[in-house]
């Protein structure tokens, strides 16, 4: 392992001038379950390692009925799962939150650190783009925000600019007859990195058995996130039909472009898409207190 | 876990006692190799070769050697250049020069992640530093991944000097087929023609490794005089010193070993990869000592796994039921070098069958992968996962019970094997009964997508040699040592045979497992041969205990020794008795001390079969398997240590489902390993299993004392072809290539 | 000389202090500098729990944290987990179930066991499976694991 040196900043001010000081020799720590294991590997180098964990903005938990919810960035997904906001209200995020590892990781993981860490495959941001996350992000020339299907630029490379921190992750308020889910596939029960992950997001009628919008996001089937805007475009207005269900899979399973890689082939990731789309809409339909029309 | 009931006849031997080191194991005390810790201690790390089939052109460690902190390099130049030689190890033989090549690449690399050079320094962190500092001139050959493509005539050779050893002979071109193996038996073409049913089939297995979760490790401290001590995890201590002995040229009474607590096996730690570089880096490092440990990147890229294969496969069974005919290929992977499996394979493929008619041609290839191991029934595995599927297929094209057409077939003491071998005593028609008895395989499974399988499976059984010695103390506790390192409660299971045998409790027995310096020769904890084999030496060394406290209570009573009687403890001669505790209180008085010790060979370990029943679920649209009951029957002859017994079948089965279902060595076109970390290595998580049933059938071997028969290795061979028959009966689908992964089953049930 | 680090903390509710250089894994400094062997090193990379400890309650892999992490702060290890009056209900059980076989994984899984018992004292088999699924065992199949936890819960 390269030596670095380790620091433990009191503020995000004091996190910024770091940064601008060691002009991207210094990386940020969250959780470290990423971060550690690519050092290690020689896949990232840091001649500083820089702590946010113990700054209060960044690992709190807030939510506001009229602003939403707000994730620090290096909150740990245990905390996040369990916070009785997040458990009651997003049931659809914590899928994809909880997903993250197994219970030695969730009590590091962060979903800034999913987020930074840009993994195609990532548990946290199909689910959160569906909820139209956005990334709050602080750098030397201030704040500035970002929609979270819009952060991830390929495998491994995110939106951030030089000497730019994510803070935290904001998400609006459900409305009425809001439901989500996020759904994903792995050859065992556990410890595995998604082959494919699905989130959904519906809001439905008041009869439940419509749909007012629905949003689509697919994971580990392309060098990002995907967010599938035409399949959920396609159910506006529709019934709740296990037609028109199949139809957006299908539709969200036309734009994925998976490759062959050591954790799945691409005829398999792309026949799972429909799949795991359809299955999570069902789930989703049934948080929001949906009934099928027919 | 359930023995079948049968009343229990002994008072130690069938209970499960506490094991006497368990205290150390639940409370983080007991010591493993990377615990220990030596003044003066360096640490090492081994450079690795980038390319899967390149010649090495030049070495240069000139700037390592200098590198602040380091003490020694070390590459194949240190070590004596041997000629060919082969010697047994474990359950086969190997060649000293190319072990030797193992070790320290010489003149070419044959593997992504053969050991090129070694490395000590202060630190473990200046030591792989350091690795970068050297430098090596490649050529770069084409690697040959493919088992089928290595024995085509074309193919690029690996190692120039191999020849086809066939029919004894061997063959005059170069060729990566290293050895062609046949066993014959009767007229197939006769047997084909008396068959109603035919099938046919062609099967795939990839490299699987044996997964154990401690990494490989070894410290050496060689002495000015000479004297080299080895601290090491491995199975086989007085194989460790034979080994170094011969790879480094130095008299065997030169090494003592030290077996470390080890933390799994599998057969994977039998063969060498540190303890050489170990005690070179000691003696070149102004002789401190080295400790060297694998990262888990190493074990996966350059340690033995089991060999991938190919296997073809005809059986034809008449209307009755009755096998006919058998025609088999196998093709296995050797790795970089020779010393294969395929005998084992082709061993078990028919074993629990009687057949008249059969031709099974066995090869082992060479491949540029690593030089494959023993994992658990070396070369069983694959060839029941072709047998057994194939059994189950004619047994339903037959209309028959799969367990039924197994009974009709099944062999017995008596019956003779494809490879000559006759049984004497063994337990497979009454292991089928067991299964077919059982509540699980007369339960109903309901549900869609759901299946049962059923496969048998067999291992052989090795016996070898073992020494054991016991000294009894005034206390009537009695102090045992013996050679056999404990993988999983054998040095309880041998106490309690200790124990047994001398009338006492199995908790006043205090077994330590000894270091080479200290008991007689031993060969290491595998082929299931620990119980049995080490068991015997423990049995005649209690036995050699019983006839000198004879003596000596013929001294207290003042009459022949050959008037004593020994029965239940007790020592008796007409009305006096006393008990062995009471008469361990009199030996100072008698004469002094008392000890004893044997060394066999025994004969006779009996081979082990087993019957598994797996009911699974498959989600059609995923293609994911979820195993949800399974039932594992075995027969152990006698159930030392039952409890133990039990999980050591639980494990194996464990291994066989992730063998069947997630683990695979996955390479890229340039030969190297993809998957070298347990992210991707997948092996089976608690979530991935059920409670595993393990139910023991006791036929006992006439071969020891107690009717022991070995356990741990035959577990593993069943579970893929259980796992494919219930897939077939879940969804339709024959599966014929392992891992029977989710994207493999959504393609079969395509077709 | 590296530059090294003084952290001050709990192990085992006893105060301890070390020296550590930054990049060093609370995992290789317990084992090299602290001299408490019995958390282990399975793949060095968050997928075996083998180098299991309890940070603050939370079940954590040691070879993911960093040493310096670990100031002011208060860890368990394996060696925390008996008592001065003797072994601890998941000790004990561990051994009247023959839990364990190599023995290597035991530590990792007896303390994820505690930081189970500590949160649920009466965990269901497949809540006991989720928990310990960060945990691998290549010789026992986890049946008797799951076993022994499950009793030790009545305990």
């Amino acid at each position: 392992m390269q030596s670095f040196d380790y620091v433990a900043p009191a503020s995000v001010d004091e996190v910024i001038s770091l940064l601008a000081s060691k002009n991207g020799d210094a990386k940020i720590l969250a959780g470290g379950t990423d971060l550690l294991v690519q050092l290690r590997e020689g896949r990232r180098k840091a001649s500083l390692v820089i702590d946010i964990k113990i700054i209060p903005e960044l690992t709190q938990i807030t939510f506001d009925p009229q602003t939403g919810l707000r994730i620090g960035a290096a909150a740990a997904c245990h905390e996040i799962c369990r916070d009785p906001n997040v458990s009651r209200l997003y049931p659809g995020l914590v899928d994809g939150i909880q997903l993250i590892g197994g219970v030695q990781i969730q009590s590091r993981a962060s979903v800034g650190g999913n987020l930074c860490n840009a993994s195609p495959a990532a548990d946290a941001i199909p689910a959160l783009v569906v909820h139209e996350a956005i990334c709050n992000i602080v750098g030397p020339s201030g704040s500035r925000a970002l929609p979270v299907e819009e952060f991830c630029l390929a495998p491994g490379r995110n939106a951030l600019q030089a000497g730019e921190i994510l803070s935290s992750v904001s998400a609006p308020t459900p409305k009425d007859k809001f439901g989500a889910a996020y759904l994903r596939f792995i050859p065992r029960n556990e410890m595995d990195i998604a082959v494919v992950g699905a989130g959904v997001s519906v809001v439905l009628d008041e009869d439940g058995k419509g749909f007012v919008s629905a949003r689509i996001a697919l994971g580990a089937v392309a060098p990002t996130p995907l967010l599938a805007s035409e399949a959920g475009a396609f159910l506006t207005g529709k019934p709740v039909t296990r037609e028109n269900i199949r139809e957006a899979a299908r539709m969200a399973q036309s734009i994925a472009r998976p490759i062959t890689d050591l954790r799945g082939t691409a005829e398999h990731r792309k026949h799972l898409c429909a799949v795991l789309v359809e299955r999570a809409l069902n789930l989703a339909i049934e948080r929001a207190g949906g009934k099928y029309a027919e | 876990m359930a023995t079948l009931d049968k009343p229990n006849e002994y008072k130690v031997i069938g209970t499960s006692p506490l094991r006497h080191d368990g205290v150390d194991k639940v409370t983080g005390r007991a010591a493993y190799g990377a615990d220990i810790r030596l003044p003066g201690m360096l640490y090492g790390a081994v450079l690795r070769s980038p390319h899967a089939h390149a010649r090495i052109l030049s070495i240069d460690t000139t700037k390592a050697e200098k590198f602040h902190g380091v003490h020694a390099v070390v590459t194949a130049s240190d070590l004596p250049d041997l000629e060919s030689k082969v010697v047994e190890l474990g359950e086969g033989v190997v060649n000293r020069k190319y072990q030797s090549n193992n070790v320290l690449a010489r003149d070419k690399v044959l593997y992504f992640g053969h050991a090129i050079a070694a490395i000590s320094a202060n630190s473990l962190n200046i030591a792989q530093e350091a690795l970068g500092l050297i430098q090596i001139e490649y050529e770069v050959l084409p690697p040959i991944m493919d088992v089928r493509q290595a024995a085509e005539p074309n193919a690029p050779i690996l190692l120039d000097e191999v020849r086809t050893e066939e029919f004894g002979k061997k063959g005059d071109v170069p060729s990566n087929v290293a050895g062609h193996y046949q066993d014959k038996c009767g007229d197939i073409e006769k047997g084909f023609k008396d068959a109603t049913v035919i099938v046919e089939r062609e099967f795939t297995t990839t490299m699987v490794h044996q997964g154990y979760i401690e990494p490989q490790n070894g410290t050496a401290q060689y002495n000015p005089d000479g004297q080299v001590t080895i601290w090491c995890s491995t199975q086989d201590p007085f194989g460790v010193r034979q080994q170094v002995a011969e790879i480094l040229e130095i008299p065997v009474s030169n090494i003592r070993v030290f077996p470390m607590e080890i933390g799994g096996g599998f057969g994977g730690k039998i063969g060498v990869y540190l303890e050489p570089l170990a005690v070179l880096l000691s003696r070149k490092s102004g002789y401190r000592p080295v400790k060297l440990t694998m990262s888990r990147a190493d074990v996966l890229t350059s340690t033995g796994p089991t060999s991938g294969s190919y296997i073809k496969l005809k059986m034809g069974a008449d209307a009755s039921g009755k096998l006919t005919a058998a025609q088999a290929t196998l093709m296995y992977e050797l790795g970089a070098y020779p010393g294969g499996s395929v005998g084992g394979g082709m061993g078990v493929l028919l074993a629990p069958y009687r057949i008249e008619n059969a031709v099974i041609d066995g090869y082992d290839v060479l491949v540029n992968k690593p030089k494959i191991a023993a994992y658990r029934a070396p070369g069983g595995t694959n060839a029941a996962f072709a047998a057994e599927t194939v059994i189950d297929e004619l047994s339903e094209k037959l209309g028959i019970d799969p367990i039924e057409f197994r009974l009709i077939n099944g062999s017995k003491e008596g019956d003779r094997r494809v490879d000559g071998f006759t049984y004497k005593r063994i337990g497979y028609l009454e292991t089928l009964q067991a299964a077919k008895e059982s509540e699980h395989y007369r339960s109903t499974l309901s549900g869609p997508h759901r299946g049962r399988g059923v496969a048998t499976g067999f291992w052989f059984n090795y016996g070898g040699k073992s020494s054991a010695s016991a000294s009894v103390n005034n206390d009537g506790t009695v102090s045992l040592l013996e050679g056999s390192v404990d993988i999983g409660g054998t040095r309880t299971s041998l106490a309690m045979q200790l124990a047994e045998t001398l009338g006492i409790p199995a908790e006043n027995v205090r077994p330590v497992v000894a270091d080479t310096g200290s008991i007689g020769y031993t060969e290491g904890t595998y082929g299931s041969r620990t119980t049995f084999a080490t068991g015997w030496a423990v049995y005649e060394t209690a036995n050699s205990l019983i006839e000198k406290l004879k003596e000596r209570a013929a001294i207290l009573w003042e009459v022949e020794a050959g008037q004593i009687q020994f029965e239940n403890g007790v020592f008796s001669s007409g009305d006096k008795a006393l008990t062995f505790k009471e008469l361990a209180s009199k030996l100072d008085e008698t004469g002094g001390p008392i000890m004893a010790s044997a060394s066999v060979q025994p004969k006779g370990a009996g081979p082990t079969f087993a019957a598994h029943i797996v009911d699974v679920e498959v989600d059609p649209d995923t293609g994911k398997v979820q195993i949800l009951r399974y039932t594992a029957i075995q027969d152990a002859g006698k159930a030392i240590y039952p409890a133990y017994v039990a999980s050591q079948i639980q494990g194996g089965v464990a291994q066989g489902v992730g063998w069947a279902l997630n683990e695979e060595y996955l390479y890229d076109e340039h030969g190297r390993l993809l998957n070298a970390s347990l992210l991707d290595y997948r092996m089976p998580v608690a979530l991935d299993l059920p409670m595993i049933d393990a139910v023991i059938v006791e036929v006992p071997n006439p071969g020891h004392p107690y009717g022991a028969r070995g356990v741990g290795e035959v577990p593993i061979v069943p579970p893929p072809a259980a796992i494919a028959n219930a897939i077939y009966r879940a969804v339709g689908v024959r599966m014929s290539k392992l891992p029977m992964s989710p994207a493999r089953v959504v393609e079969a049930m395509k077709k | 000389m590296p530059n090294k680090v003084h952290v001050a903390t709990t192990i085992n509710s006893e105060e301890t202090e070390f020296l550590c250089e930054p990049h060093q894994s609370l995992l290789e400094v317990l084992r090299e500098t602290v001299g408490l062997m019995g958390a282990k090193e399975g793949c060095n990379n968050g997928n075996c729990g083998a180098c299991n400890v309890i940070l603050d309650g939370a079940l954590v892999n040691s070879c993911l944290v960093l040493a310096v992490e670990i100031q002011g702060r208060s860890i368990t290890t394996i060696e925390g987990i008996a008592t001065p009056e003797g072994l601890h209900p998941l000790q004990q059980k561990f051994l009247e179930h023959a839990a364990l076989q190599c023995g290597f994984c035991t530590p990792g899984f007896i303390v994820a066991g505690k930081a189970l018992l500590d949160r649920n004292s009466n965990p269901s088999e497949q809540e006991v499976r989720e928990w310990l699924a960060g945990n691998l065992c290549r010789c026992t199949g986890y049946d008797r694991i799951v076993k022994a936890v499950l009793d030790a819960a009545k305990v």
